[in-house]
């Protein structure tokens, strides 16, 4: 069953729902991360809860024209109107009062919210049946999804990929530094209205498939799993983009096999199994590197401690030191060097000697500068420099057994 | 405004107007209804080193930010090169304080680095072997070639202000504007960055730093600008940063035994 449905055989509302949220997916997921990387990713939670009201309202008046209410492009140009009025109470809030863009989302989310969860029971009390299918817009309904809901889609998704393509530079440069780019001329709050603008088209177009409640994880998520992977702004975007479309399309076709699945919902699961996975495995950034790394951080250190202590025949009292000293074969069980840690520790406390000659010389300042317990003097000076420093050190010391 | 105002505005100054990299008259910049720069003229001179120097708090920074249109301003003029800003804007290079911008941003030196090529590369522009070259050759004038595919995030302190040097020379501009680029650096940095600023006032380029170090400053510049709020003194460093001067652009915060060591 859910082979079929990764190959598209579910038949062919299955087959759109996939395709129109794989689509979803890459345009979220890229234009998500220049929200992510000018730090405003919560603003887009506002955006997408403001177009409630703009939903509710356009229903109301092409009803009162006499239409269907139910015309999806109308409603998404309501939900488009509202939503930018939303963001627009939003840019002034924080612009002309002292409140934090935080509170000022705070603010924009709940009332808009709850203005059109009003307008959404006034409706319910009004009409017999007409009003059906606009709470699917607060978690997303593609049961009726139509062809022609397809296309809008998948134009609204090439739109948003095109202009990313046009705008990534200047937007990248205003996420970096924005007052360096406002001295070099570039028009920031513009760029930055853009970008509103981009989360909006995104939001608008996903009100169908995942719906408004839930959109702030396309646009977030894939961005922060993407990050996990490299440290390139380019790459990230392109990554977002691919990992957001990979969500929707497994996501739709997932919940396409078991009935009374929910689209968005499983997409956004889908989207946050890939982050858990990035977490815990990503090279560099993942938690699992990172535990590694300070393991074998703490093993050099108390290798190198245990060795410059056995150098200078003091005891070893920490018994991590010991063990690992003696599980590199340097030391044995009673705290004695082997003849390969003698070797070892010699080593280390003439490096230490070393490092001491570097410091008391104007000349090393810069050198001497890098000396952190843990780093070889060979990484930092040539076989030649050595030498010349041991010339000064005078002949070997041993190590007292 | 009119031909007499302009006169009694800024009397004998108009020349420079039309001449000095930057100028800047009857400045004044507030935040919530606060001055933090009152009323300055300051005229840059060509081909020289200029610090900006004053207390904390004193609208160093503000200064530079109004100049470069970072921070707007309530009333005053900046002219660059004569013109307004809009105008000049590809001869400023501009260097933020260092600690303005999230250094965990996906970005790796030479990205930052590339940053200031924005102007050329355009919207679509491919970045192509020869932007590369340059922004190595950047990197290169600051010591910096060997970190050209680190993350920004691993580089220490002294290591980021290089880099946002570097991005300012690939700018190849006429004036360079630096935040507190000594601020919290490392002495080997310090010293790089000193020798870079020199070899741009050797191509006749002009320098502008917002500068902390009082003691550093007869050794680093050729000029000085002392401001407090207002301006208190401007002119060459052996006219301008005397005792008396920094007495009134610190006041009682700065003893009267420091003030013999650092300006003579």
């Amino acid at each position: 069953m859910l082979w079929d449905a990764l190959t598209l055989q579910l038949g062919y509302n299955a087959t759109l729902v996939a395709i129109g949220a794989m689509l979803l997916g890459v345009s979220a997921g890229a234009a998500g991360t220049f929200l992510f990387l000018r730090k405003r990713a919560l603003v887009s939670d506002a955006v997408s809860h403001a177009t409630l009201p703009g939903v509710a309202i356009a229903f109301l008046v092409m009803v009162a024209l006499g239409g269907d209410g139910r015309w999806l492009p109308g409603l998404l140009i309501g939900s488009a109107l509202s939503a930018w009025a939303g963001l627009w109470v939003l840019e002034r809030l924080v612009a002309r009062t002292r409140l934090t863009e935080d509170s000022a989302i705070g603010a924009v989310l709940s009332v808009f919210f709850g203005f059109g969860i009003v307008l959404l029971t006034v409706i319910q009390t009004l009409g017999s049946g007409r009003q059906a299918g606009l709470e699917g817009f607060l978690l997303g309904s593609t049961a009726g999804m139509l062809m022609q809901d397809a296309i809008l889609i998948a134009a609204g998704g090439a739109v948003t990929v095109l202009a990313l393509v046009l705008i990534r530079r200047p937007m990248t440069l205003v996420a970096f530094d924005p007052d360096y780019a406002t001295a070099r001329g570039l028009p920031v709050a513009r760029i930055d209205m853009a970008m509103m603008l981009l989360v909006m088209g995104v939001t608008v177009v996903g009100l169908k498939i995942v719906g408004l409640i839930l959109i702030v994880a396309l646009l977030i998520i894939p961005a922060v799993t993407a990050r996990f992977w490299s440290e390139r702004s380019d790459r990230v975007v392109l990554l977002a983009g691919l990992l957001g479309g990979v969500a929707g399309y497994v996501g739709a076709a997932l919940s396409a096999s078991a009935p009374n699945l929910p689209t968005g919902p499983i997409i956004v699961l889908v989207s946050f199994s890939l982050f858990v996975l990035s977490l815990l495995f990503a090279p560099g950034r993942g938690v699992l590197a990172a535990v590694l790394r300070q393991m074998a951080f703490r093993r050099d250190v108390h290798i190198r401690q245990g060795l410059l202590a056995l150098a200078q025949g003091q005891p070893i009292y920490e018994p991590l030191t010991l063990r690992l000293l003696r599980r590199a074969g340097l030391a044995r069980a009673d705290g004695v060097a082997t003849d390969a840690g003698r070797a070892r520790a010699a080593k280390a406390l003439r490096d230490e000697a070393r490092w001491q000659v570097l410091r008391a010389d104007q000349a090393h300042e810069t050198v001497a500068a890098l000396y952190d317990g843990l780093r070889k003097i060979e990484t930092v000076l040539t076989p030649d420099q050595i030498a010349e420093i041991d010339r000064r050190i005078g002949g070997p010391r041993g190590v007292p057994t | 405004m009119s031909p007499l105002a302009l006169a009694t505005q800024f009397g004998a100054d108009v020349e420079d107007l039309s001449t000095a990299p930057l100028s800047v008259r009857g400045l004044t910049v507030a935040y919530a209804q606060k001055p933090a720069v009152f009323s300055v003229d300051m005229t840059v001179e060509p081909g020289k080193m200029t610090a900006i120097v004053g207390p904390n708090g004193a609208g160093k920074s503000t200064l530079l930010k109004a100049c470069l249109e970072i921070q707007p301003c309530l009333s005053g003029q900046v002219r660059v090169y004569g013109a307004p800003l809009s105008a000049n804007r590809g001869r400023v290079a501009y260097v933020p304080q260092r600690a303005s911008i999230d250094w965990d941003f996906p970005a790796r030196v030479i990205d930052v680095v590339l940053m200031g090529l924005a102007r050329e590369l355009g919207l679509l522009g491919r970045i192509r072997g020869t932007h590369r070259a340059r922004a190595l050759d950047c990197l290169d004038r600051v010591g910096m070639r060997d970190f050209a595919t680190r993350q920004i995030g691993q580089l220490s302190g002294g290591q980021q202000q290089r880099v946002f040097l570097a991005r300012a020379l690939a700018q190849e501009a006429d004036l360079y504007l630096l935040d507190e680029p000594f601020a919290g650096v490392d002495a080997a940095t310090e010293k790089a960055i000193i020798g870079v600023l020199k070899s741009l006032r050797a191509q006749g380029r002009t320098v502008v730093v917002v500068h902390h170090d009082l003691a550093t400053v007869p050794e680093y510049f050729d000029n000085v600008f002392l401001i407090a709020t207002r301006k208190i003194a401007e002119g060459p460093v052996a006219t301008a940063f005397s005792a008396k001067n920094l007495q009134e652009a610190y006041g009682g915060r700065l003893a009267m035994a420091q003030l013999d060591r650092v300006a003579g």
